[in-house]
């Protein structure tokens, strides 16, 4: 079973407790941020007359574990995507390659780790809801299983449908995200990604990349047989010169420097 | 032999850039301390929005692709068999290998935690493109230096070690090969990731092509530079039989690269930004034009060619290119999706300057000590043959 959050924008109240529950389930130094950073992993953001809360979406064929060299970030059976600081060199790219820009960098230690939202995955594997959905009081952040939260969106839109955007966000950004969302205003204009495509983008390298076995064994076999030409005709040449007289021999062409 | 009237001209340029990077040395260290104390925060401008820059921008992008030079010169001496390039082979291979130093020199200020660069040894993920650029990094770096070790074996009168690596050239020269095609092109495919976020002008499916193939022209171009700037600092002569050639070849490879990146931005529209002239566009015209089209346009024609001033003209620009391309695609075309303008601080610049001070000092060294260009011989009867 893959679990799942629904956030419903139009019940939000904006009262800020699901960003507080998360700072202190998770330990994270100073008070809730402006914007989501590393020390600040959810955040509520007022727009168009509704709420809208940042944080990762854990999706389905996560971009920022595909392209992480050291596999530090990984998604777990049970649906949230972690992330082991252990592993971690910094190089960034899953803060360059997530669609959804959710990984943050502690850019003022010596030592750094990313900070981004790991779905209470303690918690999750005991069979618990997030601590955020735990402590909202207005049903705008649930938790379950996804497709339990799927279908409690898709409900909610047809119960009250002049209320809502007809679209689950999250359904199928990029390739399906375990975060859901539901608004009464277009997505972009709550500060959501648009233009993401429905395909994982992890796909799109991993077209190049498991081509490269192949590749390889192609292109060097091309280049030893290249070699194997060039270096044959030079022999032959060679000894055609040789048969002919000494004086043919074009020395500038297989001398050596020694 | 030297004449006297290019020596004392060297000299004073040798002193004036060695005064320069001497004067670079102190903020530099100054810049590392602080890199290592405070964090990135304190010496770039990096940020939550904008994670990688100048120093992957340039030091990565450009770095390793203009030090592809290396594999496509010891490819066409050893694989090809056209030996008659062999005379500037060591100075390639010696400026790839410096490269790749560079690289890895610059990875150590970007990376968070760069003693940990190690781990890629042991936590494999084959899904990631930094994975396989991590691994090409390593295994390049090994071949260049097998490459190069007899330059310096010989030097120290160790030869038996040298004709081993004599008799396993063919071997080590097609790895080289391979790694590079893999390593050059994967630094495109690091991009492929961010369809919804890398400008039309500069995505495509086809960037890791695209990367490669405008690695090896403007890797070219880096050899025809070295061999001017040499020229210049050593007082030797321009190699024209060996340079008009390979002008040829970068002419070549430029103008297949040119032609693919105009239909890619033909397809998907992007050129209403170069008509329009929007930033991306400006963007991307100085790019085409340095990169692409004056290249291409002056070393197609053959006086120009065979003329050094031109010749050296039509490489710098497209190394300039190279570089505008490089910078376009990991910052440029970023910017507008991260909603940020991104300019590299002063210590950033800092860091890249000094680390290339440090690569041509080594260069300088490794001339003065090292058999890297061939003696100078009386002038050979000129090469009937083409390619
Ligand atoms: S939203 Fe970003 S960080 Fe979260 S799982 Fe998806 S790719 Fe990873
Ligand atoms: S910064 Fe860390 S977690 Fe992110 S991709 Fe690099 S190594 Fe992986
Ligand atoms: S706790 Fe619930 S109501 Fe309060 S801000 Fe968070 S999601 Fe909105």
């Amino acid at each position: 079973m893959t679990v799942g959050i629904l956030f419903d924008m139009t019940k939000c109240i904006g009262c800020g407790a699901c960003a507080d529950a998360c700072k202190e389930q998770n330990k994270l130094p100073g008070p809730v941020e402006e914007v989501t950073t590393a020390y600040t992993w959810t955040t509520v953001e007022a727009r168009e007359g509704q709420y809208v809360r940042h944080l990762c979406m854990h999706c389905l064929v996560p971009t920022c574990a595909s392209v992480c060299p050291v596999a530090a970030l990984h998604k777990t059976p049970e649906g949230p995507v972690v992330y082991d600081a252990d592993k971690c060199m910094g190089c960034r790219y899953c803060m360059m390659a997530c669609p959804f820009d959710v990984p943050k960098y502690q850019w003022d230690r010596a030592i750094p780790i990313i900070g981004k939202c790991i779905m209470c995955t303690s918690r999750v594997k005991q069979g618990e809801a997030t601590a955020c959905a735990t402590a909202c009081p207005a049903e705008a952040t649930v938790f379950g299983s996804r497709a339990d939260m799927l279908k409690e969106a898709k409900e909610r839109i047809r119960k009250e449908p002049d209320k809502y955007i007809d679209h689950v966000y999250g359904l199928k950004e990029a390739g399906g995200t375990g975060v859901l969302m539901i608004s009464g205003v277009p997505f972009e204009k709550m500060g959501l990604k648009a233009k993401l495509t429905d395909e994982p983008p992890a796909m799109r390298t991993w077209q190049v990349l498991s081509n490269i076995p192949d590749f390889v064994a192609v292109w060097g076999v091309f280049l030893y047989g290249v070699h194997w030409i060039t270096a044959r005709r030079d022999t032959v040449a060679h000894h055609e010169a040789a048969r002919k007289g000494p004086d043919t021999i074009d020395t500038t062409h297989t001398g050596r420097p020694s | 032999m030297n004449s006297t009237a290019t020596l004392p001209a060297g000299r004073f340029r040798l002193g004036f850039w060695t005064t320069v990077f001497a004067l670079l040395t102190i903020p530099f260290l100054a810049i590392t301390f602080l890199r290592f104390s405070k964090g990135l925060g304190a010496v770039t401008n990096l940020s939550d929005k904008f994670p990688w820059g100048l120093w992957i921008g340039f030091d990565l992008l450009c770095g390793v692709g203009l030090a592809a030079g290396a594999f496509t010169l010891t490819a066409v001496v050893h694989l090809f068999n056209l030996k008659r390039f062999e005379p500037i082979v060591r100075p390639t291979i010696l400026t790839g290998f410096l490269g790749y130093i560079f690289v890895i020199l610059a990875l150590m200020f970007d990376l968070g935690q760069p003693w940990r660069i190690w781990h890629t040894i042991i936590y494999w993920n084959p899904h990631s493109v930094m994975f396989e650029v991590g691994w090409c990094v390593m295994l390049y770096t090994t071949v260049l230096s097998l490459e190069f070790a007899p330059v310096v074996l010989e030097r120290f009168g160790f030869h038996a070690p040298v004709r081993m690596i004599h008799r396993l050239i063919t071997p080590l020269v097609i790895a080289g090969v391979i790694l590079s095609t893999l390593h050059q092109s994967s630094l495109g495919t690091l991009y492929l990731i961010v369809p919804s976020k890398l400008h039309p002008l500069w995505y495509s499916q086809l960037l890791p092509l695209f990367f490669y193939i405008s690695a090896i022209g403007a890797g070219i171009g880096m050899v025809i530079l070295e061999s001017y700037m040499s020229k210049r600092a050593f007082g030797r002569h321009l190699e024209m039989d060996l340079l008009e050639p390979l002008a040829r070849a970068m002419v070549v490879a430029l103008g297949i690269y040119g032609l693919m990146r105009i239909q890619v931005i033909v397809r998907n529209g992007s050129y209403a930004d170069v008509l329009n002239l929007t930033y991306e566009g400006k963007m991307f015209l100085l790019e085409f034009v340095l990169g692409v089209l004056l290249p291409v346009g002056l070393l197609a024609f053959r006086k120009l060619r065979t003329s050094p001033t031109w010749l050296v003209v039509g490489a710098f620009s497209a190394v300039l290119g190279f570089v505008v391309n490089r910078l376009n695609v990991s910052v440029t075309g970023m910017e507008r999706a991260s909603g940020i303008r991104y300019v590299p601080s002063v210590m950033e610049v800092i860091v890249s300057v000094t680390l290339i001070g440090i690569g041509m000092a080594a260069f300088a060294l490794a001339v003065r000590y090292l058999k890297i260009f061939p003696e100078e011989k009386p002038a050979e009867e000129p090469e009937p043959e083409g390619s």
